[in-house]
């Protein structure tokens, strides 16, 4: 980024809305695809460059063996991921870039994560993988990374609309003990400074990600989980509706953006 | 005087509310009420006067004052300070104590729409996580701190 600093000014629109306690945020413009950033595009020059080169990419630890777990027969039915979708590279091209996406079983969309567990619980008759576990991490992360620089491309119709709608709610929603909305940050004071940190736009292109911080591989809901403890808020449980929905929206948010995953973040 | 008539002091109280200034609201949180004159809380939130070093020390602490989270100031030992919210340098130039500790208390009061979040306030928030339920972010005396300490900010 360039000496650019957020979106806007300070939201000025308040002195119309005379409504207190109002817990939804005053609606603030979608950024303008032509204006979108991935956080990548935040982070220092190092580490970029990390994410860049998978030599230098932790995530490829998990990428090999989510490669591994592919291939691995598994559970009572005795198949492995590749004995109904063969070859990853070709067979998971731009699986991560449409989810979450609608299931029929589900009747409501599903995220990466539920889409390979279903995949368990039906074709392979296994437990399912716990959300955070290394095997679930790895095998997103290996799948997801067949969409590496494609557009995201989430689909809209007549069944998922409300779903959308409920995520973009929840990101306009004031929560927590201090009052803050996604949409305060992310859409108006992203390219500024909380603390020591530059607030992003919040796309989730590159998840499963590699955070220095949590120093090992995590989900875009545990990176949710991080903003709403920031916030003072009660975390949705991984896997909630809410959750998925929110991701929806954010996938909706940052469409024809380019996948990244496994990224780098500070 | 005798039947439905007021009580002489009723009476008082209902003709000063008569002629309370027009900016006056009653500002009111589970924590405590306290009176709102035009952008101002002039009345302390404690009988006992607030204590700038302590106060001092709220503001810098992240967890506890979350103030230079926005916020930057005269601190030139801190790291880090924010970039979302006013410079603190002067403020107590620019404010008085009353108006700083509005802005305090229940900032959205002057801007719905503001990312400060109301210090002392309980009601009317959603999802509050469990830890923090039922509690304000800052107790009346850390407020007074605070607002003693920001007072002494004069250039
Ligand atoms: C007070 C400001 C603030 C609020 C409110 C906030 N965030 Fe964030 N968010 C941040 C900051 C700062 C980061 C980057 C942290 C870092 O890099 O260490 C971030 C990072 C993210 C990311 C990661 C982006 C990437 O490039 O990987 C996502 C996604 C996100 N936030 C979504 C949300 C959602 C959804 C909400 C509401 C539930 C929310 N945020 C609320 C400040 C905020
Ligand atoms: C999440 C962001 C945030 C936090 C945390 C925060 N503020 Fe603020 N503050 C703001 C913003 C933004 C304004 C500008 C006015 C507005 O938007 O309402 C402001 C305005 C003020 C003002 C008025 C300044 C002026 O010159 O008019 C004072 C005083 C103030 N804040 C003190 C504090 C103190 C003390 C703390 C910590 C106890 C604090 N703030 C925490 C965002 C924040």
């Amino acid at each position: 980024m360039s000496a650019r600093r957020g979106g806007r000014p300070l939201p000025a629109l308040a002195a119309a809305c005379v409504v207190l306690g109002f817990t939804q945020a005053a609606p603030a413009a979608e950024i303008p695809s032509a204006e979108r950033r991935s956080g990548y595009e935040f982070m220092s020059r190092e580490t970029r460059a990390m994410q860049d080169d998978d030599a230098t990419n932790p995530a490829v630890l998990w990428l090999l063996d989510g490669e591994a777990l592919w291939n691995r027969k598994d559970g009572a039915a005795g198949r492995a991921c590749a004995d109904c979708h063969g070859n990853a590279r070709a067979s998971m091209k731009g699986a991560a870039a449409r989810h979450p996406a609608w299931d029929a079983a589900a009747g409501r969309p599903v995220n990466l994560e539920q889409r390979i567990n279903a995949c368990r619980a039906g074709r392979q008759q296994a437990a399912p993988l716990a959300y955070e576990s290394r095997d679930l991490l790895a095998l997103t992360a290996y799948v997801a990374r067949q969409s590496r620089g494609m557009p995201v491309d989430i689909a809209i119709d007549k069944r998922t609309k409300p779903f959308l709608d409920a995520g973009r709610d929840t990101f306009m929603r004031r929560q927590g003990q201090l009052n803050l909305a996604c949409t305060q940050c992310h859409d108006e004071l992203w390219g500024r400074k909380l603390a020591g940190s530059t607030i992003p736009q919040a796309h989730p292109t590159g998840y499963p990600l590699y955070r220095l911080e949590w120093q090992g591989l995590g989900s875009l809901q545990r990176r949710l989980r991080n903003c709403l403890t920031g916030m003072r808020a009660e975390p949705y449980p991984f896997g909630a509706p809410e959750f998925v929905d929110l991701e929806l929206y954010l996938m909706w948010r940052a469409r024809g953006m380019k996948m990244e995953s496994p990224a780098v973040r500070p | 005087m005798e039947g439905p008539c007021p009580t002489p002091a009723a009476a008082v109280l209902v003709a000063a509310l008569a002629v309370m200034p027009s900016g006056m609201v009653r500002g009111d949180t589970a924590a405590g009420a306290y009176a709102v004159v035009g952008d101002a809380v002039p009345a302390p939130l404690t009988a006992a006067p607030g204590d700038p070093a302590r106060g001092r020390a709220i503001v810098l602490n992240r967890q506890v004052g979350l103030c230079l989270l926005c916020h930057s100031g005269p601190f030139p030992e801190e790291r880090f300070q924010g970039e979302l919210a006013p410079d603190l340098r002067g403020v107590g130039a620019r404010l008085s104590e009353g108006q700083i500790r509005l802005r305090i208390v229940e900032p959205g009061r002057l801007n719905a729409a503001t990312i400060m979040p109301a210090y002392f306030r309980t009601g009317g928030l959603t999802r509050v996580a469990p830890a923090f339920r039922g509690k304000t972010v800052l107790t009346a005396g850390q407020i007074e701190d605070i607002v003693a300490f920001l007072a002494t900010l004069k250039d």
